[in-house]
């Protein structure tokens, strides 16, 4: 009956058959073939990115100027609504039943098992409230953004702002992934790699719902984020906020440094922008309006505006001169109201006559410079008038003068020193000193940015040393500075050529001097003012300045545009500035009339812009400002479209606060 | 019909084969449960939950289990025929008022519970066969063998027409039953032949396929001729003749199929790359079994599982669970195990000494086999995709039911083949 015993081992032999074929299958899914496995993690797996907090900048005396701010959502999974007090919940969010009906009906659009916004940046004291009670609405959580807050106006050519990368960034740098912010100028940009942090990764799985299904691994794939560093800047808040009321209705840059390191401790612009009005999306709508604004609110004057520095140039010439052994402190020349030589005149303001090298500084004699800067150039120990040229490059150069001076801030112009080529182009090879004597007073092709003419005051104060210009004073806990920055730079005149202007300097400020009206009382300012020539008008006021005079603190170019002779705006700005500095925040201005007198002083009418951008502008502190003055304008007024009316009001009492009561100094 | 069991009987039931059913059944249910619940420490009998029903089910197999062990070893080969008979009645009527599920209408709904069954009918196809087979003086010849494929065809034929492919194939495993009962390996190789050729032609081509057959149809007939072999010439022809006849048609076979089957087939032989369409099932069934490797990520601990991200993987794809939490080691065991156990009952079926026993062993073996090596197989890519269930692993009640009584009804017969034995003398 068993005839088919012998067939049974067939099945046998099946069943081995079959059993090795699986488990090699399985050896090739499982062990030899990695791909499955790979796709496993990929699959499912998705990687959060962590933000780390940006780093926060701090002014050189531990003030805050940028931070960030928490702003709150009330976000919704709508699938797990349950039963609850609606009416409660409607009360603190101040909704109606409908509103309520709606925007969970909103939220529910795209999936209702995803946690979407309820209810966009909540108010401080909803948020409050809500934080409380949130317990008894299930579906409901409070999620915190943060955002980043520009205390200072208009400082945007300082601080930058922030915006999302482009496609473009994205290729440069792998570290960004679409979607993330990066700084787009001033300090925001420079300090990106410090202020970023580094994000750190959260590896969860989500299933084919796209619901997160818990952390892989326990969070044995994750990485922190690490945040980024915060920045003490060298600005001083103070200073820099007087630069900007002092400059507000006018065109032109405020550019002061600490000459013993270069630390830039205010460097304004008029008109500036609030850094607020790029941030998010409001960039799109407000960038534009800035581009379009005929008073170019978005060019950063300071370092890229190229101005003839004007009489300030002199002092510059008087060092040279003296160390290439042309000009002794005793040399005198005469002037009859000009430079006379041939043709050419060059012409002078009435003063006595002849005048020494002091005195050519104090009363800033045109003639004086004429006949230096022609003995430089004609220097009979060069062979040609271009070698002398040369020689006298070398030494700007050496003073920072038609080089970068290689501030951490972006998009620094070198300024405009004209080439012997130049020249060799506009008069022919055979050109003589007489045809660019006009340089020697600074004017001219010269052109020199605030930020040079500042560095050109600090080199005066340091006797022929400077620092590269930064506007960083460390960096994170462990005080890190660039070394650059630590790097001094010597220029090519011997310190001693120095005092005799310094000398002349310290008249400028002093009855007789062309500045003696913006002297301060007890401080030794040495200044030299400068009144531009230039094809677009009204003379520029300019003025350089250190103070004090014995170990200076503080050397400062301010420009007014069209503001006419270097002492009648230009000089007390800068002298009030060095006097702020100096005093710091508490002191009362001994010159309050000056302080009234600029505060009020309108050079540019508001634009029609003003309305439309919402520029914000700073302007002066409202209990100085005349009936007929300045139109007060509300700060921080509809920066963030959406943003609710409690916290706008906030934000207007501060920022009206930093204008009003100067904070404490510590 | 029920009646005390004698003392040696009980002892005799093969424990090997029941302490394997025992393993599997547990296992099955530690899978289902890693595959149906998100979070550790669930509540293990909740019937919302498929772990918590199959807990039931497995309750209820242990009463089948104990009826089956009380019952008369006799009843099963006398009510054969008529099991059979009410199977076919059901299948008849799941035609008419059953309920559709998953495009099959092959389910009966009642109260909150669906039973299937087709899933019962292999089972009672078993017996019937067991008894036809069994029957003193049938031998598997001549107008037998047409009766004994008309007893598989049937619940196939009906089966086809619920749309529930897979399990209608299942039917086809019986004609292994019948290779052991006398039909010729030809036979079978035959139908290997077929399929492979099949197969071939979709990958390759028929023109492909039919040069390659005459070349070799020539290569062969040379040889022959030349040793002067004129039978296998003849034999070498008329492969030929019925190869491209073959090899012609299975164009319009293909296109007899269904659309998903096409795919499935077209997926498997790799003609066809849809990782996000109709490939997605196949694919994160690869890739939740490679996610394992060598060790596996633990029991409840497997991500692709937790994730569901292979569809129907507490039923049909139960096995990419054993793949992701207990890696090569532990599937290759299962896999292993598994085929010690179908050799088993191999081994059982042959010391049965009456050919009821031995054609219901060997009903049992096939079926067991055939749902092993197709579900097994999908799961890993090497068979197209056919819903079938693995037995003892997969989810659900019906088939876990049906699988019970095949083997619990085996073993009993096995446990009584000594009293069979004498009755016989």
């Amino acid at each position: 009956m068993n005839n088919g015993g012998s067939k049974s081992i067939v099945f046998y032999g099946v069943f081995v058959l079959v059993g090795l074929i699986y488990i090699a299958r399985l050896f090739t899914l499982q062990i030899d073939d990695s791909v499955n496995y790979e796709k496993a993690l990929r699959n499912g797996s998705n990687e959060i990115t962590v933000y780390p907090d940006r780093g926060i900048i701090f002014d050189r005396n531990g003030k805050l100027i940028v931070y960030n701010d928490a702003v709150y959502d009330l976000v919704v999974i709508p699938e797990k609504v349950k039963v609850m007090d609606t009416a409660l919940l409607c009360s603190v969010l101040k909704i109606d039943r409908n509103e309520f009906i709606a925007r969970l009906a909103k939220a529910s659009e795209y999936s209702r098992k995803r946690a979407e916004i309820f209810y966009k940046n909540l108010a401080s004291d909803v948020n409050n409230q809500l934080q409380e009670m949130i317990y008894q609405f299930p579906a409901f959580y409070i999620e915190k953004k943060t955002d980043r807050k520009y205390k200072i106006n208009g400082s945007a050519h300082i601080l930058g702002y922030l915006s999302e990368v482009t496609p473009g960034m994205i290729k440069k740098d792998p570290y960004y992934r679409s979607g993330d912010i990066k700084g787009i100028a001033g300090m925001e940009n420079s300090y990106e790699f410090f202020l970023r942090g580094k994000k750190g990764v959260k590896m969860i799985y989500v299933d084919k719902l796209g619901l997160e299904q818990g952390s892989m691994g326990n969070g044995m794939f994750d990485t922190a984020a690490i945040p980024g560093e915060n920045i003490t800047s060298s600005i001083d808040l103070s200073v820099q906020e007087l630069g900007e009321q002092l400059l507000a209705n006018k065109i032109g840059s405020i550019v002061a440094l600490e000459p013993s390191t270069g630390e830039v401790l205010a460097l304004v612009n008029s008109p500036g922008y609030d850094p607020n009005l790029l941030v998010g999306q409001i960039r799109n709508k407000n960038y534009p309006k800035l581009v379009l604004d005929p008073r170019k609110p978005l060019f950063n004057r300071a370092l890229k505006a190229k101005y003839p520095p004007g009489s300030t140039f002199k002092t510059v010439q008087a060092l040279i001169g003296q160390q290439e052994g042309v000009l002794t402190p005793e040399t005198t020349y005469p002037c009859s109201r000009g430079y006379h030589m041939g043709s050419i005149t060059v012409g002078c303001h009435a003063h006595a006559s002849p005048l020494n090298l002091t005195q050519s500084i104090t009363k800033s004699c045109n003639a004086y410079y004429c006949y230096t800067y022609r003995s430089i150039i004609d220097n009979p120990k060069y062979p040609s008038v271009q070698a002398g040229f040369e020689k006298w490059t070398l030494y700007l150069n050496s003073f920072g003068i038609g080089v970068q001076t290689g501030i951490d801030l972006p998009e620094e112009s070198r300024g405009n020193v004209p080439t012997v080529k130049y020249y060799n182009k506009v008069f022919g090879e055979n050109w003589r000193s007489s045809n660019v004597v006009s340089l020697s007073i600074g004017q001219g092709e010269m052109g020199l940015t605030p930020l040079q003419m500042a560095n050109v005051a600090a080199i005066i104060a340091n006797k022929g040393f400077w620092y590269t210009p930064h506007v960083v004073k460390s960096i994170g806990d462990k005080k890190y500075m660039p070394e650059s920055f630590q790097k001094r730079h010597q220029t090519i005149v011997d310190s001693q050529y120095f005092r005799p202007v310094i000398e002349g300097m310290a008249g400028v400020c002093k009855p007789g001097g062309t500045a003696g009206g913006a002297a301060i009382p007890g401080i030794e300012i040495c200044a030299k003012t400068g009144t531009a020539q230039n094809p677009h008008g009204e003379d520029h006021s300019i003025f350089i300045a250190f103070a004090p005079r014995i170990n200076p603190k503080i050397a400062i170019c301010v420009i007014v545009e069209n503001g006419g002779f270097g002492a009648t705006y230009a000089a007390p700005i800068a002298t009030l500035m060095i006097e702020k500095y100096l005093n710091g925040d508490t002191g009362k201005t001994k010159k309050p009339e000056m302080l009234k007198r600029i505060l009020n002083a309108k050079l540019i009418q508001p634009s029609i812009y003003d309305k439309d951008t919402n520029l914000n502008l700073v302007q002066p502190p409202p209990e100085i400002l005349e009936s007929n003055g300045v139109p007060k304008k509300v700060l921080l007024e509809n920066k963030k479209g959406q943003r609710n009316k409690d916290n706008k009001s906030d934000h207007n009492q501060d920022a009206l606060a930093v204008l009003t009561k100067r904070p404490e100094h510590d | 019909m029920i009646r005390q069991p004698y003392a040696d009987e009980r002892i005799r039931i093969d424990w090997t084969t029941v302490m394997m059913y025992i393993i599997f059944i547990v296992f099955g249910a530690m899978n289902i449960y890693s595959a149906d619940s998100a979070t550790e420490g669930a509540f293990l009998f909740d019937l919302d939950k498929n772990y918590g029903k199959q807990i039931l089910w497995i309750g209820i197999c242990l009463v089948i289990i104990i009826l089956i062990l009380l019952t008369d070893p006799g009843f099963f080969n006398i009510s054969g025929f008529v099991i059979y008979g009410i199977i076919i009645f059901l299948l008849v009527a799941v035609l008419t008022t059953g309920s559709m599920v998953s495009a099959s209408k092959s389910w009966f709904k009642i109260g909150g519970f669906k039973l299937q069954p087709s899933e019962f009918a292999k089972y009672a196809t078993a017996l019937a066969l067991s008894r036809y087979l069994g029957t003193f003086g049938v031998k598997f010849e001549g107008k037998n063998r047409l009766i004994a494929f008309g007893i598989i065809l049937l619940p196939m034929i009906l089966t086809l027409l619920q749309n529930d492919t897979g399990s209608a194939l299942v039917f086809a495993c019986f004609i292994l039953v019948f290779y052991r009962e006398g039909l010729s390996g030809w036979w079978i190789l035959m139908g290997v032949y077929i399929a492979f050729l099949f197969v071939l032609t979709i990958y390759f081509g028929a023109k492909f396929i039919i040069s390659f057959l005459a070349i070799s149809t020539v290569v062969l007939i040379t040889v022959f001729v030349f040793r002067k072999i004129k039978k296998l010439i003849t034999i070498t022809l008329i492969v030929f003749a019925a190869s491209v006849i073959m090899a012609l048609s299975v164009d319009v076979a293909f296109a007899k199929l269904q659309a998903h089957q096409q795919n499935r087939i077209l997926l498997i032989l790799g003609k066809k790359v849809d990782n996000n369409g109709i490939g997605y099932n196949l694919n994160q069934s690869k890739i939740a079994i490679g996610a394992g490797q060598l060790t596996g990520s633990g029991f409840n601990k497997g991500t692709q599982t937790k994730m569901k991200m292979v569809p129907e993987q507490h039923t049909d794809f139960i096995f990419c669970t054993v793949g992701e939490e207990y890696g090569f080691i532990g599937s290759s065991a299962l896999v292993m195990l598994y085929l010690l156990f179908l050799g088993r009952l191999v081994y059982l079926a042959e010391r049965q000494k009456t050919a009821f026993s031995r054609v219901f062993g060997y009903c049992t073996a096939s079926v067991f086999f055939f749902h092993f090596f197709v579900n097994v197989g999908m799961t890993m890519g090497l068979i197209p995709v056919i819903g079938i269930p693995l037995p003892f692993f997969s989810y659900g009640g019906s088939s876990l039911f049906s699988f019970t009584m095949l083997l619990f009804t085996f073993l009993k017969l096995d446990a009584n083949r000594v009293n069979e034995m004498s009755r016989a003398f």
